[in-house]
């Protein structure tokens, strides 16, 4: 029989439809049907200025807008053989982690409520309140913020900014232990995420599953550590990882991830340069305000960018980040115009969610909720 | 804002052990290389892609185990039109290689990578769906995106941004 779970389903995280080939209560074979939320951001791209992009990829995957600006920058910079400054390089990387704390809770929220833990969700949301506030604080937005443009940051954080992060990540430890003594020793939690959904070490590689999917299989990679970007090779931290390759290891090993990321939170506080945060490239980045209502070249050059944009060499390049889900990668292709002739992402959850057939195989239908969660898909994400 | 000029000469590039690796397997294959912006290229013979993917991913050297992307560019008026893109990854090295396939544009085909990485089953339905792109062998070669029922290949550069009214 053929049963169809989606495309608006409580635990589908989105517009994902399902169509369960089923025996019984046992699950033959998954048909993922997407494309709900496909909006052809790709073709957009190639309509628009370099600069005007980055908005557009803030809602690819609304969880972590940042990493994507963060990507999309990169590879333009890439492309432009741009240097950012250092005090340009540790924001992003902060503002980054912030995100994938951002993330993470939300795929704990709502992951816990999946298998009926109501109380985790409440209780991750308050911190995730705590972190939008933070980002509207420095970019004016919660959600699409845009803060990292081609060249830097937009502008320099308020200056009580640094205060409420520390005052934040402080304190995120004792929430951290506060989730984790609700739902890790949980015998009903554990029942249900323990040997569910396993899948191997090779199957993860060979269905092209990054991020903790894969590294709770038993692969070691991080980008963030083994390509280095952005200054990431300035930090110190673990990458967790785990060899069982259950719901309940992909669990444990966005949790541990949490506590890594507060950590470099904590060392791009302490150590953040003193310096600009954007380049010194007046033909990519828009002026200041100031300068641009007092001096003449500014104005030419903001008038410039603004009606022009800017031209950037032919060439093409991957540039590819470690985001909460996996390995988001931007290949762009530019002719030597002002408007990229290609930009493809490389999203993490479309290329997850292919993992969920070997997953579910001969699993319950009720594993297929708790295995779509340990997945942490965003559709927006998947369709683009 | 300064870089390297991308290499391009094929006798240069053999320093490099993935254009070394291909060639001593089979010279014919390999179309060319670039060297860009750190990054390696290697323009792949359209009906070695399968063998060129199996070479990298046992040389015991490489180890390219996964594949992190598939994807195309639409070079109209230029003949051939389609470039087909494969990124690899190498777990065990962390390095990146690009592959690039030349298609010409009126049946484009190529041969699917599933055989090797079941995981390019959506990267390769994606390309099919928009850009018309077909994939030898795909166990599945249906549109993922648009409609079933969607008419034309809207990443292609002759398909009007806005769509056709």
């Amino acid at each position: 029989m053929v049963i169809n779970m989606g495309p608006q389903h409580p635990s589908t995280h989105g517009v994902l439809r399902l169509l369960l080939e089923i025996d019984g209560e046992t699950i033959v074979r998954i048909m993922p049907d997407i494309g709900y939320l496909h909006t052809g951001i790709e073709k957009t791209c190639e309509a628009k200025f370099y600069q005007q992009v980055v908005p557009m990829t803030d809602r690819i995957d609304y969880l972590c807008p940042m990493t994507n600006n963060l990507t999309y920058c990169l590879a333009v910079e890439k492309l432009l053989g741009l240097e950012i400054p250092p005090r340009g390089q540790w924001l992003r990387v902060m503002l980054n982690e912030l995100t994938r704390i951002n993330s993470h809770l939300v795929w704990l929220g709502t992951h816990a409520m999946d298998i009926g833990a109501m109380t985790v969700f409440l209780y991750c949301f308050r911190e995730r309140e705590n972190i939008l506030r933070l980002f509207e604080a420095v970019s004016g937005q919660r959600m699409m913020t845009s803060y990292f443009r081609i060249g830097g940051v937009a502008v320099e954080p308020p200056l009580d900014f640094f205060a409420r992060v520390k005052a934040f990540n402080d304190t995120f430890p004792g929430h951290i232990d506060e989730y984790e003594g609700l739902l890790t020793q949980n015998p009903i939690f554990v029942n249900r995420l323990k040997d569910v959904a396993y899948i191997s070490k090779e199957d993860a590689l060979a269905l092209c599953a990054t991020g903790p999917t894969l590294r709770a299989s038993g692969v070691d990679v991080d980008l963030r550590r083994d390509a280095p970007y952005s200054g990431y090779e300035n930090f110190k931290f673990n990458v967790p990882t785990s060899t069982v390759g259950d719901v309940y290891a992909r669990y444990l090993v966005r949790v541990a991830e949490l506590r890594e990321s507060q950590k470099i939170v904590a060392q791009a506080l302490a150590g953040l340069p003193e310096g600009p945060v954007k380049a010194d490239a007046p033909k990519v980045v828009l002026p200041d305000r100031e300068k641009m209502k007092t001096q003449m070249e500014a104005l030419i050059y903001h008038f410039k960018i603004v009606t022009e944009g800017f031209t950037v060499p032919e060439g093409e390049v991957y540039q590819a980040v470690e985001s909460p889900r996996g390995e988001m990668g931007y290949y762009i292709v530019s002719d030597g115009t002002a408007k990229p002739y290609r930009v493809h992402m490389r999203s993490p959850s479309f290329a997850n969610l292919q993992s969920l057939q070997t997953m579910c195989e001969g699993r319950l239908i009720a594993d297929v909720v708790a295995a779509i969660g340990s997945i942490d898909i965003v559709l927006g994400d998947c369709d683009r | 804002m300064a870089f390297e000029p991308a290499v391009t000469d094929l006798e240069q590039l053999k320093s490099h052990a993935e254009v070394a690796c291909l060639l001593a397997w089979k010279a014919a294959a390999v179309e060319g290389a670039k060297f860009d912006r750190n990054e390696l290229s290697i323009y792949v013979e359209r009906t070695a892609l399968r063998g060129a993917c199996t070479t990298l991913k046992s040389d015991p050297a490489l180890q390219y185990d996964s594949l992190s992307d598939v994807t195309c560019v639409d070079w109209i008026p230029t003949d051939p039109r389609f470039e087909v893109i494969y990124h690899l990854f190498s777990t065990v090295t962390k390095k990146r290689v690009r592959l690039k396939v030349r298609l010409a544009g009126d049946q484009a085909a190529v041969d699917s990578l599933v055989p090797l990485w079941p995981g390019a089953n959506f990267f390769e339905r994606e390309v099919f769906d928009l850009f018309g792109v077909r994939f030898n062998e795909h166990p599945n070669l249906k549109r993922i995106m648009m409609p079933d029922n969607w008419e034309g290949y809207p990443l292609r550069k002759d398909y009007p941004v806005e769509g056709y009214r």
